[in-house]
């Protein structure tokens, strides 16, 4: 078949291709009235019609404007359009336990690593009032002690704070308490250095002024603050250092894979970990900002609150999403038996996963 | 020629992809140059939105609280904003870059969150001195985000103008052509609208075609479009309709005049 008969055949299916396209292109969610469900069959077409053009030697500018349709066409059909609601829920509700629990050995290491040395120096330093001066600085020492005072009526803040607002806390602790979980996460593609280095400072920082408050008499106003977002806060340190560990894996024991393999799966298992690790520490810092620091709260309640944040965070990490898409890995492996919509949604849904 | 250049070994920056389809996708990778570029104007783009939103300090407690928002949502989360609504931040679309997975397809959730969030290990110890180490190492300039997320920076492809083939009476070839020269004329005929008319009769005498036609009456530029024409659309017969002499061909009157020899 001459070119320009080729031409006249298919250039139909070709306009129509490329009306489609531009549709696709021009918005970012097609209007109702675009026949999406066209492209994969057009594509297929169009590719085929391509493939032809070159093997038979046709004009190099048919050739280009045939790959130039294949090339968006592609990009159009492999284009991400994430319902967000749904993957946020999804995640929320299963995708981010569930990779938890499938790396518990992990989880177990970083609470090790975090809770260990908290502990330590918790203890050393309620013995020992001077063990403190080795972490802190004497002006560090006493602007934590001041923050605590019995007589300072904005739990955990400096005096000169008190008149600041809770939602400029808010921020603060966002910003601050979020950083500081997303850098003990990348942190770990050294090697675990990082991560291993950014659990064990702040478990012995958080512990040693725990300690030191607890030895001077400060208990009370310094306990009913930590106890309300502590379960939070705490877990949700642990668990970035989860997602820094399994960075790191890949890197000392990437096992029968190739470094770099290892490296981008344990990279994309990581993500539901830290994004489950921010959405924990954004609540801690709801709780932190307008429940922690209200000084007229009885602490009989506030360590009430606490004791049933940790219960609730245990059942929810240990609990949630079991029994639920048993195989949500792959996300079709179960839309067979389910509706043609639902399918649908399945397949767009495991974003994090 | 796209003909046969897969035999050649390329040291460049263009990889090629095959998809599903059985199309191959070629992308072409962006160094460390234009990224940094393009992080330069996301920087300063970064600043004035910041800059824009100081104002909200006199709000006092709220005010300062929404901007320490603000402040942590613009160092980690901008480029994963622009990155999952268009391929590429502001500084990267004003360089023609554009984020895709290693086949080829725009980025998604996932790889986005990760190239972004392993940038504080590239941006050690000061201004990206690791991810430019990285960058120059690996063989797809990519930095120790991209390798993680299974990302590269591609320019991104700018849409093909369909040129036509200049018209002409179709003259058949005077010597057996192989598909790479048959390509070789075809473009030039394509392009020859493009082109000067000298530089027209230069291209079409050093192809040397134009000697082995008998009555060619010089015009070796118009040789060349016929036997274009002739392997486009086929010989001049009832089927197809005759080209217009008039048309967008750019011959002339001396052209014409010259005809061509039916085989």
């Amino acid at each position: 078949m001459r070119q320009q008969r080729f031409e006249q055949v298919y250039a139909p299916v070709w306009r129509r291709l490329e009306g489609l396209l531009d549709d696709l292109e021009a918005r970012r969610r097609p209007a109702p009235s675009v026949p999406v469900q066209r492209l994969p069959r057009l594509l297929r077409q169009v590719s085929g019609h391509y493939a032809t053009a070159r093997a038979r030697g046709y004009s190099p500018g048919l050739i280009a404007r045939l790959h130039d349709l294949v090339r968006r066409g592609y990009r159009q059909l492999h284009k991400p359009r994430p319902n967000w609601p749904r993957a946020f829920l999804r995640m929320a509700v299963s995708g981010f336990p569930r990779a938890l629990r499938r790396r518990r050995g992990l989880f177990a290491i970083a609470c090790a690593l975090f809770f260990g040395p908290m502990l330590a120096m918790g203890i050393g330093c309620a013995a020992d009032p001077t063990l403190i001066y080795s972490l802190l600085d004497g002006a560090q020492v006493a602007e934590y002690e001041a923050m605590y005072d019995p007589s300072n009526t904005r739990l955990g803040r400096a005096p000169s704070r008190a008149a600041d607002d809770d939602v400029m806390m808010f921020g603060f602790y966002v910003m601050n308490n979020v950083g500081i979980a997303l850098r003990t996460f990348a942190w770990g593609l050294a090697a675990g250095v990082g991560s291993v280095f950014i659990l064990a400072m702040n478990g012995l920082f958080t512990g040693g002024v725990a300690g030191h408050l607890t030895q001077l008499g400060y208990g009370a106003p310094f306990w009913s603050f930590v106890s309300g977002h502590s379960a939070l806060e705490l877990t949700a340190i642990a668990i970035a250092g989860t997602a820094g560990l399994l960075l790191s894996q890949a890197i000392l024991a990437p096992g029968r894979r190739s470094r770099s393999a290892a490296l981008r799966a344990n990279a994309a298992e990581s993500v539901p970990l830290v994004m489950g690790a921010v959405l924990l520490l954004v609540l801690a810092a709801v709780v932190e900002a307008f429940w922690s620091a209200n000084a007229a709260i009885p602490p009989e309640i506030k360590y009430a609150v606490g004791i049933a944040g940790w219960i609730l965070v245990a059942a929810y990490l240990g609990l949630a999403g079991r029994g639920i898409d048993p195989d949500d890995d792959g996300p079709d492996t179960d839309s067979l038996d389910k509706g043609p919509a639902e399918a649908k949604a399945a397949a767009r849904g495991s974003l994090w996963t | 020629m796209p003909a046969d250049d897969s035999s050649v070994f390329q040291i460049d920056s263009l990889r090629r992809f095959e998809t599903p389809e059985g199309i191959e996708i070629e992308l072409r990778l962006a160094g460390p140059v234009p990224r940094a570029g393009a992080f330069a104007i996301d920087l300063l783009i970064r600043i004035a939105i910041y800059m824009a939103l100081t104002p909200l300090a006199g709000l006092a407690g709220v005010g300062i609280g929404l901007m320490l928002l603000a402040l942590f949502l613009l160092e980690w989360f901008y480029p994963v904003f622009f990155e999952l609504r268009s391929g590429a931040t502001p500084g990267k679309r004003a360089l023609g870059l554009t984020v895709v997975h290693a086949d080829g397809t725009p980025v998604g959730p996932s790889a986005s969150l990760l190239r972004n969030l392993l940038r504080t290990l590239d941006f050690l110890p000061v201004f990206y001195a690791v991810g430019l180490v990285v960058m120059l190492v690996d063989r797809d300039f990519r930095r120790l985000g991209d390798l993680a997320a299974g990302t590269l920076v591609v320019y991104r492809e700018t849409r093909a103008t369909v040129p036509n083939l200049a018209r002409h009476r179709p003259i058949a070839p005077p010597i057996e052509m192989t598909p790479a020269m048959q390509q070789a004329v075809l473009a030039f005929a394509e392009r020859s609208a493009e082109l000067s008319a000298a530089r027209r009769a230069e291209l079409a005498e050093l192809s040397g075609l134009a000697e082995t036609v008998p009555a060619s009456g010089g015009d070796a530029a118009g040789i060349l479009l016929g036997i274009a024409n002739w392997i486009a659309r086929g010989k001049p017969n009832a089927a197809m309709p005759e080209p217009e002499r008039q048309g967008s061909a750019p011959s002339s009157a001396a052209q014409q005049a010259s005809g061509g020899p039916r085989a």
